[in-house]
């Protein structure tokens, strides 16, 4: 593959996200003027404002011109940077996500990190060998995947902090308060990672190499380790998407049980609230970042597996 | 279920389901009939309630408030004395009728759009699609969120949101199935004895295109149902007193340094219904594997 075919893949999939960023701006738009009620009177909150109150407030946001031109201030404030203000607390979107993009980004790296340890450990020790301990494994890995992250949260809560008083059970301040965020995070991903891994290094020993590499005397960790894991990690880029996923709708509810500071308890109250320029303010900052990321991981796939550029996406 | 096993097939690269559980699991034919068992007596108390408890789950007993597990109450009672056995229970109904409803949404709001996009030429095609991946870019739980700040808290509106964020992933499956369906060698040699259009449909194309369709929405109700419950724990479901698995969590979540129980029971209503019907889903999944396209799920 030369050089300049990679450069317009790069180029068309650059413009085709730049389109479903636009697209997801326009949706949040769109929910923004679906949604019921009249903004200005959210804004305006307990009070009981006269029609003059109403009518004014309404001009100084510019809520009463056309659909078309809202729809352009919307994205010329947009491509600054500039998200709106926060029905509830009266602050920029942009700051509000600012601030409280740190804490997120603490528990979901952690919660990766914990994540890919186990489950990088548990397929290795049970790919292809000891049917009762992979069969263990199996219905285990089953269970993280369906359990609900409230449930499991709600669980090592009530065992380690009220009962065993191991571990805070609020706030966000020190490393003791991230460890029961994190790992009920990575529970789960442990599942789903340990799946893919394991049918990737399943895959990968029926391969000659592994048998080569056996001939040669090779152990069959060290085969697993150094010949087998490398390829079943290809599968777990591909992932990528799923697990931002998964993060951040994990953050959402996590943060809210454990009162922790973050973008997901923003989210959750600002739902709660309907505070719309919120919502619309993190969800299409999160589109953009998703987009990002797939763009990276389809980019990195095609660096570690040479194999994907020949047919080109 | 120890017979349950990773699935040997490898991801397709490319397009990466993002809202349905990836599960990859191989079922035998006990664990399935186990899960079969499980599901039919959740759907049994989702149809009939009375038939597992004669409480009503909303009789309030403040003096029998915050009991563990016993005799008079199977599962214990919550902040209100309310028998935490029948709410469980009831909330089978609220629970499983989210779940179901979105699935169902999704279903019928994908398998429109992909249809569209097969059959009504190249622009609609590409337009169809690039909504599909517009929808797809709001990570996780995001896009439902977004809903749910549109239409407001509720039981129907959080079902909405859930299903509008599902419909994609049909959408794409249905497109890909009528694609392939209608290049096969069986609906081309229908054309060639010269049946009808509508004939071919109903009697080739329908049947075909739904086999894998049925399947993804048995593996996507489990998700659904993990959703919408994690929806209702943010007090943006089901309103109370309806009982509900997740807002009984959410309720139960105050509680906890006096009573394990109301933290327990209703996850665990949540995990068995979900770890049940993915273990069916992937049986079916496996039963169907071959026919069509099976690539898409």
């Amino acid at each position: 593959m030369t050089g300049r075919a990679a450069a317009g893949w790069l180029l068309r999939r650059l413009a085709l996200g730049a389109v479903v960023v636009l697209g997801a701006a326009t949706v949040a738009f769109l929910a923004f003027h679906l949604a019921t009620g009249d903004p200005v009177r959210v804004l305006l909150g307990a009070e009981t404002p006269t029609p003059a109150q109403l009518a004014e407030v309404r001009t100084q946001l510019g809520y009463d011109r056309p659909v078309l031109v809202q729809y352009g201030s919307f994205l010329g404030h947009l491509v600054r940077g500039d998200l709106g203000y926060s029905y509830q607390t009266r602050e920029p979107v942009s700051e509000l996500i600012g601030d409280q993009l740190l804490p997120t980004v603490e528990l979901a790296g952690s919660a990766l990190i914990l994540a890919l340890a186990a489950s990088v450990a548990l397929a290795v020790a049970t790919a292809g060998r000891r049917p009762v301990l992979r069969g263990v494994s199996s219905l285990l890995e089953l269970v993280a995947i369906s359990a609900p992250s409230f449930w499991v949260g709600v669980l090592l809560l009530t065992f380690f902090s009220f009962r065993l008083h191991l571990f805070p059970a609020v706030g966000s301040d020190n490393v003791d308060a991230l460890v029961l965020p994190a790992v009920t995070l990575a529970l789960g991903l442990v599942g789903t990672f340990t799946q893919v891994l394991r049918a990737g290094i399943e895959r990968a020993l029926a391969e000659p190499f592994v048998l080569s590499s056996r001939a040669r005397g090779t152990g069959q960790t060290q085969v697993r380790r150094r010949h087998a894991l490398p390829h079943a990690l290809v599968p777990l880029i591909a992932l990528s998407g799923w697990t931002v996923g998964a993060l951040l709708s994990g953050s959402v509810v996590i943060e809210t049980i454990f009162s922790r500071q973050g973008l997901g308890r923003v989210v959750a109250t600002a739902v709660g609230g309907r505070d719309l320029p919120v919502i619309t303010g993190v969800t299409v900052v999160s589109a953009a970042a998703f987009t990002l990321t797939s763009l990276l991981v389809d980019w990195l796939s095609r660096v570690v597996d040479p194999r994907l550029r020949e047919n080109p996406a | 279920m120890s017979a349950a096993s990773a699935d040997g097939a490898g991801p397709a690269t490319g397009a990466v389901p993002r809202r349905r559980l990836p599960v990859r699991i191989r079922p035998a034919r006990p664990a399935a009939l186990a899960a079969g068992l499980v599901l039919a007596l959740i759907l049994l108390a989702a149809i009939w309630p009375g038939l597992f408890t004669g409480r009503p789950p909303n009789a309030v007993d403040p003096p029998a408030a915050l009991q563990g597990p016993g005799a008079a109450h199977l599962f214990g009672t919550d902040e209100l004395g309310r028998d935490e056995f029948s709410r469980v229970v009831h909330g089978t109904r609220v629970s499983l009728g989210v779940g179901l409803g979105a699935t169902a949404l999704a279903l019928a709001l994908g398998s429109a759009a992909g249809v569209v996009a097969a059959t009504a030429g190249r622009v609609v095609d590409e337009a169809v699609m690039r909504v599909c991946d517009i929808l797809l870019s709001f990570p996780g739980l995001l896009l439902a969120l977004l809903v749910v700040a549109v239409l407001g808290p509720g039981t129907a509106d959080a079902t909405v949101a859930i299903g509008v964020s599902m419909a994609p992933g049909f959408a794409k499956l249905v497109r890909s199935q009528a694609l392939v369906i209608r290049r096969s060698d069986y609906v081309r040699a229908a054309v060639t004895f010269g049946r009808r259009r509508s004939e071919i449909h109903l009697r080739h194309v329908a049947p075909n295109a739904l086999a894998p369709l049925l399947v993804l929405a048995t593996v996507t109700v489990g998700g659904a149902i993990v959703a919408g419950s994690s929806l209702s724990f943010l007090g943006l479901g089901p309103q109370p007193p309806s009982p509900d698995w997740g807002s009984m969590l959410a309720d139960g979540q105050n509680y906890l340094a006096v009573s394990w129980a109301v933290a327990v029971f209703p996850g665990l209503a949540v995990t068995a219904t979900v770890v049940s019907s993915t273990v069916v889903g992937a049986y079916l999944r496996r039963r169907f594997e071959g026919r069509g396209a099976g690539d898409g799920f």
